[in-house]
């Protein structure tokens, strides 16, 4: 194949058809395996052998992007396997295993794993996985023996930040320069090197462990100050090792533990970051820069100690605490200690991971009754319908029973607000779950939105509770399909929001008057961007905890049954749907009419629906209100038509009605 | 008539599932399996669940054996025969088993013949559980 055709193909569908190699000898998880990453678009091909595995690897180089393999198999150990493919074939290697423990995730480390996932695997983590692709084959680049594709901006900029000694950097600037000049017609574009790699006819330096010990006890030696590659190369006194090695090993050393000694410090910030922010950040490059530039003396300092792996183990393990997030140490061989890949990527990148899983579920362990995985927790949930029984446990059921969103990803609270968004409710609705407030969160796709949700959502309520129920966030959670990207750009007080407004329903409703005080929550609440869904999913946890009292308080309230809304000819209620747009809030109010509610025939109330449409939430709350319109609420199907599209006839939330409406959640008396 | 018998049973199943999950029996990742199944592999999940019988009882049979022996030392290797239940179990979403095994292990950390066969026992009644269970949802 040419190279050129290999190219563009990567280019234009990477990570999609990416070549993955899976190796586990358990039946069950390589089905699995294999299913999630044929879903994630990758090009699987199975094995349950790892010498089979060696084999295909070996028969063709080029044949696999990357390798999955399991720790614990009967024919080699996972970490062997590691090392060999690290060694001959250079392809980045993920561990998998049930068993997270700290050591065995160190070993993974130290033997070259990119990556150390634990089992169950999700979808979320495999569909990242690509990115150690890219990495590997832009920082296999510098130690290539002259293979040249380094980008130059790149270089000097990496050499700049990460040297940090003025002198240093000017003495391996000049280096670097010169060498790059060398193999400028080498370079290739793209980026891609593993043409390169197959194409040159230079034999590649494998920087075996003896051959690093050598060049460390050079280095060593010489001290920093005088490292230099051609000394480096006398002192080692090895064959076949050029000048252009020792500079291009040396040059990836200083960038490994620059950026394993600049992370350290931030290793906090990286785990309670969300992922936004460092996914966004992992471009090459860039952070790169950013990391190098941080710490220079510290990463000098450690070099010293090279000689002693230990103390750079122990300095940069700190950081790896966590997680089965791992780092490759070596870049050329697996090979322990050298080369932490100069990553500020290979860092951030697995700490997305890691921000998701462990600050997401450590906040939504309480959250969620049957879902340790906070990912997961609304994934597939067909059968949500069914769940009354999981209902009456904690509140955190309610966000459990969430009908499924592909991409809940991390928060169930986003994918209450994602869910507004798209309304696709074809999803089962929370039965009885339900709450005070409809927090729907509508984003300006709120057309489609609630008819469905708000009946499903009613549907299991009592008789009478209902339009107070709607502002329970339960229903809201009906909608998770909102798209990732929703979810992430929509601010996020639906946490706070909700507990405040289901806070507030009860005693709002039978204080027709105080709409200040709702109000007043409404606007407390802060518009969050993804980063603190963490925080807010706690929040929402407590939010929700707060609401079954509530709920089972709500049985007294008499709150509006949109189904049972009659239509009252007699009645002259005008449906007005009051438009309340408060930060991002979307309250629908519908309009509560005397016949409305059965037992309240000589109130006038309105029940209007009234629709807020913003960002932010869609909360729909029962609203008194001097006129209803029978057109409107025959049904709480056409209560959210009437709140979604814009034309219903009367009493429809008109576009320009925004005005803030007497709103609080009243009894519909 | 033919749609109110499907409507039926699709609300027993998920009746049934609904209480695996309540008493902690399966969990969420049992939905991602769901989640997986779709037209180009209808029948997903029967198949790995099938598969995760087979093996799973493949694994039972030699842990049992294991500890029967007379001189037991081989720990290593039940160590070995429980980290795979454990891996295909979660991965599945057999919680309850996952964390049997989680206990086991523990016991077998320790050489502890005794209590590695009293976790047995549990692992094997909640696995027959689980695998019943799981049967009848796939009637």
């Amino acid at each position: 194949m040419r190279v050129e055709r290999v190219i563009s193909d990567e280019n234009d569908s990477f990570p999609v058809g990416m070549r993955v190699l899976a190796v586990d000898d358990d039946p069950t998880c390589l089905l699995l395996l294999e299913t999630l990453l044929t879903k994630c678009k990758y090009n699987v091909t199975t094995t349950s052998q790892a010498i089979t595995a060696l084999k295909m690897l070996r028969e063709n180089k080029n044949k696999f992007d990357l390798v999955i393999s399991d720790v614990h198999m009967p024919d080699m150990d996972g970490f062997k396997l590691l090392e060999l493919v690290g060694l001959e074939m250079d392809l980045p290697v993920i561990m998998l295993s049930a068993n997270g423990d700290t050591k065995l995730v160190m070993k993974g480390i130290t033997h070259g794993a990119c990556d150390y996932l634990l089992k169950p695997v999700r979808i979320e983590e495999l569909q990242n996985i690509w990115q150690h692709v890219i990495r590997r084959k832009k920082f296999d680049r510098k130690d290539r023996n002259g293979s040249g594709s380094q980008d130059k901006p790149y270089i000097d900029s990496s050499e700049a930040a990460g040297l940090g000694n003025v002198d240093q950097n000017g003495k391996f600037n000049k280096k670097w320069k010169d060498q790059n000049e060398d193999e400028d017609e080498e370079r290739d574009e793209n980026g891609h090197d593993n043409e390169d790699l197959s194409t040159q006819k230079k034999p590649r330096v494998v920087w075996s462990v003896e051959l690093h010990r050598k060049f460390v006890a050079a280095v060593n030696q010489l001290g920093i100050e005088k490292a230099v590659p051609k000394k480096i190369l006398k002192l080692m006194n090895v064959e076949n090792l050029t000048r252009e090695n020792d500079a291009s090993h040396l040059q990836a050393l200083f960038l490994n533990l620059t950026d394993l000694v600049t992370a350290l410090p931030e290793k906090n910030q990286l785990c309670g970051k969300p992922a936004s922010q460092y996914g966004g950040a992992a471009a090459l490059g860039s952070v790169d820069s950013t990391h190098l530039q941080m710490g220079t003396m510290n990463g000098l300092g450690n070099f010293h100690t090279l000689a002693g792996p230990d103390q750079i183990h122990n300095a940069a393990f700190r950081s790896f605490q966590h997680s089965g997030v791992l780092r490759r140490l070596n870049t050329p061989a697996g090979v322990g200690i050298s080369g932490l890949p100069s990553s500020g990527l290979v860092q951030l990148s697995p700490v997305q991971n890691l921000g998701n899983t462990s600050t997401n579920q450590s906040k939504l362990q309480s959250f969620v009754n049957p879902g340790n995985h906070n990912a997961n927790i609304l994934q597939g949930m067909p059968m949500s319908l069914e769940f009354d029984q999981l209902q009456n446990n904690r509140a955190a059921s309610h966000v459990g029973q969430f009908p499924s969103v592909d991409n809940a990803t991390v928060l169930p609270v986003s994918s209450i607000s994602g869910s507004l968004i798209d309304a696709g409710c074809s999803n089962s609705p929370l039965l009885g779950v339900t709450s005070n407030s409809l927090l729907l969160e509508g984003s300006s796709q709120l057309p489609t939105l609630h008819a469905s949700n708000l009946r499903d959502s009613v549907s299991g309520f009592p008789n009478r509770s209902t339009l107070s129920d709607f502002t329970s966030i339960a229903p809201a959670s009906n909608q998770l399909h909102g798209s990732k990207a929703d979810i992430q750009d929509q601010a996020f007080p639906i946490s706070c929001n909700a507990g405040k407004i289901i806070s507030s329903a009860p005693q709002d409703w039978n204080a027709p008057k105080k709409d200040a005080p709702y109000l007043s929550n409404v606007p407390s609440c802060s518009i969050n961007s993804l980063r603190a869904v963490n925080g807010d999913m706690a929040q929402l946890g407590q939010c929700l905890d707060q609401n079954n009292p509530i709920f089972n308080r709500n049985v007294g309230f008499d709150f509006v049954d949109p189904l049972s809304i009659k239509c009252s000819e007699g009645e002259n209620l005008a449906m007005e749907p009051s438009v309340i747009e408060k930060e991002g809030y979307l309250m629908v109010q519908p309009s509560r009419q005397g016949s409305y509610i059965p037992d309240n025939e000589g109130e006038n109330f309105a029940m209007e629906p009234s629709v807020i449409e913003k960002e932010g939430y869609l909360i729909v709350q029962p609203r008194r209100q001097g006129s209803y319109n029978p057109g409107n609420l025959g049904s709480l199907e056409d209560l959210a038509s009437a709140m979604t599209k814009q034309d219903h006839d009367k009493g429809k939330p008109t576009d320009g009605d925004f005005g803030y409406n007497d709103y609080s959640l009243r009894t519909c008396i | 008539m033919l749609g109110s018998g499907a409507d039926r049973l699709r609300a027993d199943v998920n009746r049934l599932l609904a209480f695996l999950f309540h008493q902690g029996i399966l969990d969420e990742q049992f939905l991602q399996l769901q989640q997986l199944q779709d037209e180009s592999s209808p029948n997903f999940v029967s198949q790995v669940v099938n598969i995760y019988f087979q093996e799973s009882e493949k694994l039972l049979r030699n842990l049992r054996s294991l500890l029967m022996e007379r001189k037991l030392s081989d720990y290593k290797n039940i160590g070995i025969h429980i980290n795979q239940l454990m891996g295909s179990s979660s991965s599945i979403g057999a919680k309850r088993v996952r964390n049997v095994c989680v206990a086991f292990r523990a016991a077998s950390d320790q050489n502890n013949r005794t209590g590695c066969l009293r976790v047995l026992e549990v692992l094997e009644h909640d696995y027959c559980f689980l695998k019943n269970k799981l049967h009848e949802l796939f009637q």
